[in-house]
């Protein structure tokens, strides 16, 4: 069924119609940030030492280079916690005198070409003092350790704490203790579009548009104008099409503050492309845990308590919005997950490093901590002898809402009913045969769990409660009928692959009575699109698409009002249907263009009754909601060589109501993707000296198509009763189960050899060490 | 820099007089001395395959050639695909399959996957699965594009 098909009664939403975004991106129409023209090229000097002072920086004459120096009026970016013990550290945009990890920028540098542009940088005598790095959050933890930031004692930046009253005694009163030491390697977010900026002065007005690869336009703006003293009005910011982002396009990027600033002193236009090796070593990093967590168990296999510590390597400086705060506090308020018991002790500690930054990637956490807990969950099962779905029965929530020990709200979910379907499709039992038989053959196969929860479109009051000194939360859209009888829906949201044009103008659709061919949605152009805070944290569906639902309404009760002004009926007789109002059980009607007409062209009609024209704005902050799933990783392993192959990956899953089924699936199969890649493949190394290892796509490695199986879906619907289109938020969940599932079943898969591989990436390398480590291979 | 090098592109069947510096890659020159900029660029070591276009019937990595090597060439970019509003099936089937999320691997994907059906247009399906792992994407979990280049090989064949 396309777009354009018309229909009497039919609902858009529910249906899986092809994308408005595509037909642009499969010719070559798309218009990404690199495409730009520009009369300066600019290249960054970065770092090739990880800490030390800074003690020359000498340009070859007549050479056009930025230094700290020239920036002296430029506030450093100054992210912000009110809470948590946060010490506020600010990153200056250039090194102002030290460096703090490899690729930290120090200079920007100038030419006609991006060719001699990094001619230039090559040229360029940088002199940086000896200091010995720290890369490991627990080399930086030791007594003693050197401090990298003078206002970060003991390179702590945060620390929290829950414990919930009485956990003692319940800890007390466990009959078994089940304990998980993880370790999450350091991995990158990978967007196969690399970071670019293009900035230009437009000597008519003063202003400068800064087209950059931004998920958050908006905060983007703010955010330069602050440090740059500038009023946000004299700045533009465009996220036209974004090549991905996965959360590392969130955070502001200092290079894109040196466009501006060069833009607006030099009255040109400059661009920057970030090259692969950049984006590796000196974008933003993630994932770089140590978890330690205890699970108290009574005799029958119930989860009475958990006990955590959460040690989180948060790079040289933090990540603005959301500060380095994000993943371990994220890990602590969320380490609970689907499960049901009352007592939690869990402490969350933020180090910092002389390495890349950490930032958000998607999920944030969750990956860890699910990864972390079901492998928790699967020592359990063994230390109490049943399957692992077994344990989780016993422990998944069924009751809603639920408040979780760590204070999370739950709304309805199908945790339990996930669980099952998942059981069902696989057949447990006829896989313990296969695998026996394997076996039996010197064949390793395994079968892995992991069940767990996505919190999802969460408002401004999560953020606040994390004391952030920038609440993100809302979402507004402005929608327009306009006297042609075109809809235009401009929104603050930011979507950069997630195909929030066509899942809005479906919402749109149904309210309107129209078809989604005469809607465009706008987004991405601050001088277009309202304040908003962009796309991330799997919100935009839910509250973008919540606030679009909010003015639909209210356009369609004006609509409503208008006929029954021109068909002279009473409001509540008129129907909106197949593009038209009809007065209901008559043949009167008027097409819904005809009214908009009136609305701009004769007023004067309903003068002092309703107001001119035909736009109306939504508002929407709504609590949060949880999605859930149960991924299942059927693996082989090769124990000769440490290899994983995962032979079948099957998802069910519960993500409410689903707007459009073809676009819901793809963002199951893309977030899998980079689990996979998470938990086998993906990791950022750094030598003891801090020089990053991994600076090629041929290094950091992304599964290919051949790594990744065809990947079964199951879905159940539970509408959200927290989010008015009763849709929840998919776009992390994929990502969250995979790692889980897949380390679990490698750890089935060798249970023969009372192996326990806690580490993701789970590299043939760490495979050969556990199986080495007892015995078992040379 | 270096002299620059007076050389002809010849990119969707129109010739592109440009003069390029000896080491100007075949991708910067298709974008930014020709201006096609549908071709993408995601890592300049050939590892992405974001840049892949035809020259001469077989998909390349646009990266990894210098420009000067493809003076005189036939070459192929995704903006040659459709004729006028009529998509390539390969288009087509992107779009149908959803086959692609930002869209920044797409041109890549679309070339290799055309170039390699043009070879061998009754590929096996482990073969087709082999080429497309040429290159990266980071978005669709690759299961939709293979559905998708699997679904244009048949129209293709046709």
């Amino acid at each position: 069924m396309t777009a354009h098909t018309k229909g009497t009664g039919m609902t858009w939403v529910g249906r899986a119609i092809r994308r408005v975004e595509d037909p642009a991106l499969v010719t070559g129409q798309g218009r990404f940030t690199a495409d730009l023209p520009a009369a300066h090229w600019v290249r960054f000097l970065r770092s090739p030492a990880a800490a030390g002072k800074i003690e020359r920086i000498k340009a070859p004459d007549g050479a056009f280079v930025v230094t700290a120096v020239d920036l002296s009026g430029v506030k450093p970016i100054l992210p912000m916690l009110h809470k948590f013990d946060y010490k506020p550290l600010g990153q200056p945009i250039l090194a102002d005198g030290e460096v703090r990890f490899v690729g930290e920028p120090v200079a920007a540098v100038i030419a006609a070409s991006e060719e001699e542009a990094e001619d230039l940088v090559d040229e360029i005598d940088l002199a940086i003092g000896d200091a010995a790095p720290l890369v490991d959050a627990r080399d930086a933890l030791a007594a003693g350790a050197r401090q990298i930031h003078a206002c970060v004692p003991g390179n702590v930046i945060l620390e929290g704490r829950i414990k919930t009253p009485g956990f003692d005694e319940v800890w007390a009163g466990a009959a078994k203790v089940v304990t998980v030491e993880a370790r999450s390697r350091r991995q990158n977010a990978t967007p196969m579009e690399p970071r670019a900026a293009h900035a230009a002065y437009d000597a008519a007005t003063g202003r400068v548009t800064l087209t950059c690869t931004t998920q958050m336009p908006h905060l983007t703006r703010t955010a330069i104008a602050d440090v740059l003293g500038m009023p946000e009005s004299d700045l533009r910011v465009v996220a036209p099409d974004v090549g991905g982002g996965f959360g590392q396009k969130m955070s502001l990027a200092g290079e894109y503050v040196v466009l501006v600033w060069l833009a607006r002193k030099h009255r040109s236009s400059f661009a920057w492309t970030e090259d692969r090796r950049e984006n590796l070593i000196a974008s933003f990093h993630s994932r770089d845990q140590h978890i330690s967590l205890h699970g108290a168990f009574d005799a029958q296999g119930k989860l009475l308590a958990l006990m955590g510590d959460v040690v989180s390597n948060v790079g040289a400086y933090s990540c603005f919005p959301t500060t380095c705060g994000v993943e371990p506090l994220m890990a602590m308020a969320e380490m609970p997950g689907p499960y049901d018991f009352g007592a939690y002790d869990c402490r969350a500690r933020g180090v910092v490093t002389n390495t890349c930054t950490m930032a958000p990637y998607r999920g944030v956490s969750r990956p860890i901590i699910t990864f972390t807990l079901e492998r928790l969950m699967d020592k359990a099962a063994r230390a109490f002898g049943v399957e692992p779905a077994e344990i989780r029965r016993r422990n998944l929530i069924d009751t809603f809402p639920y408040t979780a020990a760590s204070g999370l709200k739950f709304d309805e979910g199908s945790y339990k009913q996930t669980l099952e379907m998942a059981v069902a499709a696989i057949d447990v039992p006829a896989f313990r045969k296969r695998q026996s038989a394997a076996r039996a053959q010197g064949r390793y196969i395994g079968l892995g769990f992991a069940t767990f929860s996505e919190r999802t479109g969460y408002g401004s009051p999560a953020f606040a409660a994390r004391g952030m000194a920038i609440t993100p939360g809302w979402e507004t859209v402005i929608l327009t009928v306009d006297p042609s009888g075109f809809v235009e829906a401009r929104i603050g949201s930011s979507p950069h692959g997630q195909g929030l044009r066509t899942t809005l103008a479906q919402i749109i659709a149904d309210e309107l009575a129209v078809t989604p061919d005469v809607i465009k949605v706008v987004h991405g152009d601050t001088d277009r699109a309202p304040y908003g805070w962009g796309t991330f944290a799997s919100r935009s569906l839910v509250i973008s698409g919540g606030a679009t639902l909010i003015a639909a309404q209210k356009v369609r009760a004006k609509l409503i009002k208008l006929a029954s002004h021109m068909l002279e009926a009473a409001p509540g007789d008129i129907v909106l249907d197949d593009g038209a109002a009809k007065v209901a059980g008559t043949d009167r009607s008027i097409a819904i263009s005809a009214l908009a007409r009136e609305a701009y062209t004769q007023t004067h009609r309903f003068k002092g009754e309703i107001e001119p024209g035909l736009t109306e704005t939504g508002t929407y902050d709504p609590p949060g909601t949880f999605s859930n799933a149960c991924h299942v990783a059927e693996v082989e392993v090769d124990i000769d060589t440490g290899r994983t192959t995962v032979t079948r990956y099957l998802v069910a899953e519960d993500a409410g109501r689903i707007i459009n089924p073809m676009i819901a699936d793809g963002q199951v199969h893309g977030g899998v993707a980079q689990g996979i890649g998470n938990a086998l493949y993906e990791e950022i190394v750094y030598d003891e000296n801090g020089a990053p290892l991994t600076a090629t796509l041929a290094d950091y490695m992304t599964p290919t198509a051949h790594e990744i199986p065809a990947i079964e879906l199951h879905h159940r619907e539970t509408p959200s009763t927290e989010s008015i289109t009763r849709a929840k938020g998919l776009g992390e969940g994929g990502g969250i189960g995979a790692p889980a599932a897949v380390v679990n079943a490698i750890n089935d898969a060798l249970a023969p050899f009372d192996v326990a591989i806690d580490e993701i990436p789970a590299t043939p390398q760490r495979v050969r060490a556990a199986l080495r480590a007892k015995g078992q291979a040379a | 820099m270096s002299e620059k090098t007076p050389i002809t592109l010849t990119i969707n069947g129109r010739k592109h007089a440009i003069a390029v510096e000896p080491r100007r890659t075949l991708a910067d020159a298709i974008r930014e001395d020709c201006g096609q900029t549908g071709t993408h660029i995601g890592c300049e070591h050939g590892v992405c395959g974001a840049c892949t276009i035809i020259v001469d019937g077989a998909p390349v990595r646009s990266c990894l050639m210098f420009a000067v090597q493809a003076d005189g060439k036939a070459i192929r970019t995704v903006e040659g695909l459709a004729s006028g509003d009529r998509l390539h099936p390969m288009q087509q089937a992107f779009m149908d399959h959803h086959g692609l999320q930002c869209g920044f691997c797409t041109p890549g994907f679309l070339m290799l996957a055309i170039g390699a059906l043009e070879q061998e247009p009754d590929i096996s399906d482990a073969d087709l699965v082999d080429v497309l792992s040429s290159n990266l994407c980071r978005c669709t979990g690759y299961q939709n594009i293979v559905k998708a280049v699997r679904a244009a090989a048949k129209e293709m064949r046709k």
